[in-house]
């Protein structure tokens, strides 16, 4: 079924629809979305555009009410809980806004357990753990436990727990959402090398600047997909832009 | 330029070259380097004001510079400069216009409008991250000022979204 050709993600015809006391208020209104391999997507819109519901039905986190999600070639908005849980853990890294770590481990403890479950070598683990860990600037908090970190170091232990599989498909729910300025420069210089390396990333933020790291930037509204931008660079920009900008608010 | 050029003087006298070096060093290259053509173009009119007055100092072997130094005018106009308050953010806005205006000439609906716009805004912060990226993180004003560029253009979408919601 899987195919070198086909895209990292397809959706056809997305549907959420969630019932309020018997009342349909739909979330995702027909989203036809498309990530090729290596694509850096970010999706933007404001609260309540249906942004989170779109990403968690990616993830096979929430079901859809209708239409088609095609990962890889494969079609999974059919499979079972136990068959997204495999799925999710050989292919899929995610990045919950609320970390979603676990209370009783180690953050190292923490970082290597999903390539373990991948059937990594304990070594390789320990190994993609420090490297990740070391980027992030997290390495002090090897041995602490979640609840003993701030939460943009949280924040920033659930990023590298998500990269530690080098997931074919990263997902991630405002992932700089709780960081300061420092702490999201180091998100940011992150994110730019996996996706350097060619990590395929889709993520959902407020931040202009994550989302200026992106390839395309798709813009959600009321559950539709109202705009789809290139914003990758091209070779011969004038360097002028941004200085402008500096000029005009300085 | 002419006040940030009068601060400089209150300082210490310098000649052109000198100014625009401090300009570079202090602001890093996230400022809009002034060439010195317009450094040279403005100490003229900034004398021709009496707010600075310059003295030729010879050297060897070359042609002699001109050094400028701040007068009691120039201080007295830079002391203003400082104490009063700086403009505040802006009531009208341009974009704003064309937005509200747009649907009425038939040129652009309001939709196309907006999201053009943000492809504008969000390629603006892609050249502000490669500058953050590559300015010296031990230049503090460099970096603020890079940071308070980010920070307007945050402003800037967001409202831009407030605006997609409410008028589209």
């Amino acid at each position: 079924m899987t195919s070198a050709a086909a895209p990292v993600v397809r959706t056809v015809n997305l549907v959420k629809i969630y019932q309020n006391g018997g009342v349909p208020v739909p979330a995702v209104r027909g989203v036809d979305l498309t990530v090729e391999e290596g694509e850096f997507v970010a999706i933007m819109g404001p609260s309540g555009s249906g942004k989170s519901t779109l990403i968690h039905m990616l993830g096979g986190l929430d079901t859809r009410t209708g239409g088609e999600i095609w990962l890889d070639g494969t079609r999974v908005d059919t499979l079972s809980e136990s068959a997204w849980a495999v799925l999710r853990r050989k292919k899929i890294g995610f990045v919950f806004q609320f970390f979603n770590l676990v209370a009783n481990m180690t953050v190292a403890d923490n970082v290597e357990l999903p390539a373990l479950l991948a059937g990594a070598s304990a070594r390789e683990a320990r190994r993609r753990r420090e490297e990740l860990l070391d980027a992030l600037g997290l390495t002090g908090r090897a041995d602490a436990a979640p609840a003993q970190l701030s939460g943009g170091e949280q924040q920033r232990v659930a990023l590298a727990r998500a990269l530690a599989n080098q997931p074919r498909l990263l997902l991630a729910d405002e992932p700089t959402g709780n960081l300061d300025s420092r702490n999201t420069n180091d998100v940011l210089r992150l994110l730019g090398e996996v996706h350097a390396k060619g990590q395929t990333i889709v993520l959902v933020t407020h931040d202009a600047r994550v989302a200026a790291m992106a390839d395309r930037v798709i813009n959600l509204l009321d559950g539709q997909i109202v705009d789809d931008a290139d914003i990758t660079p091209r070779r011969s920009r004038s360097r002028g832009s941004a200085w402008d900008v500096i000029e005009l608010h300085g | 330029m002419r006040l940030h050029l009068l601060a400089l003087l209150k300082k210490e006298p310098a000649h052109g070259y000198e100014l625009k070096q401090a300009l570079e060093q202090t602001f890093g290259q996230a400022y809009p380097s002034p060439n010195i053509g317009q450094i040279y173009v403005t100490l003229n009119r900034l004398e021709k004001d009496g707010l600075v007055r310059s003295v030729d100092v010879e050297q060897s072997n070359r042609p002699n510079k001109k050094v400028y130094y701040l007068t009691a005018k120039g201080s007295e106009v830079l002391e203003e400069w400082i104490d009063s308050p700086t403009e505040g953010p802006r009531v009208r806005d341009e974009f704003f216009m064309k937005l509200v205006l747009a649907p009425m000439t038939g040129i652009a609906d309001r939709m196309q409008l907006i999201n053009r716009q943000r492809r504008h805004y969000l390629k603006l912060m892609r050249d502000l991250n490669r500058l953050a990226a590559t300015t010296d993180p031990q230049n503090k004003v460099a970096r603020l000022l890079i940071e308070g560029a980010m920070l307007h253009l945050q402003a800037d979408l967001d409202w831009l979204e407030r605006c997609q919601e409410d008028l589209t």
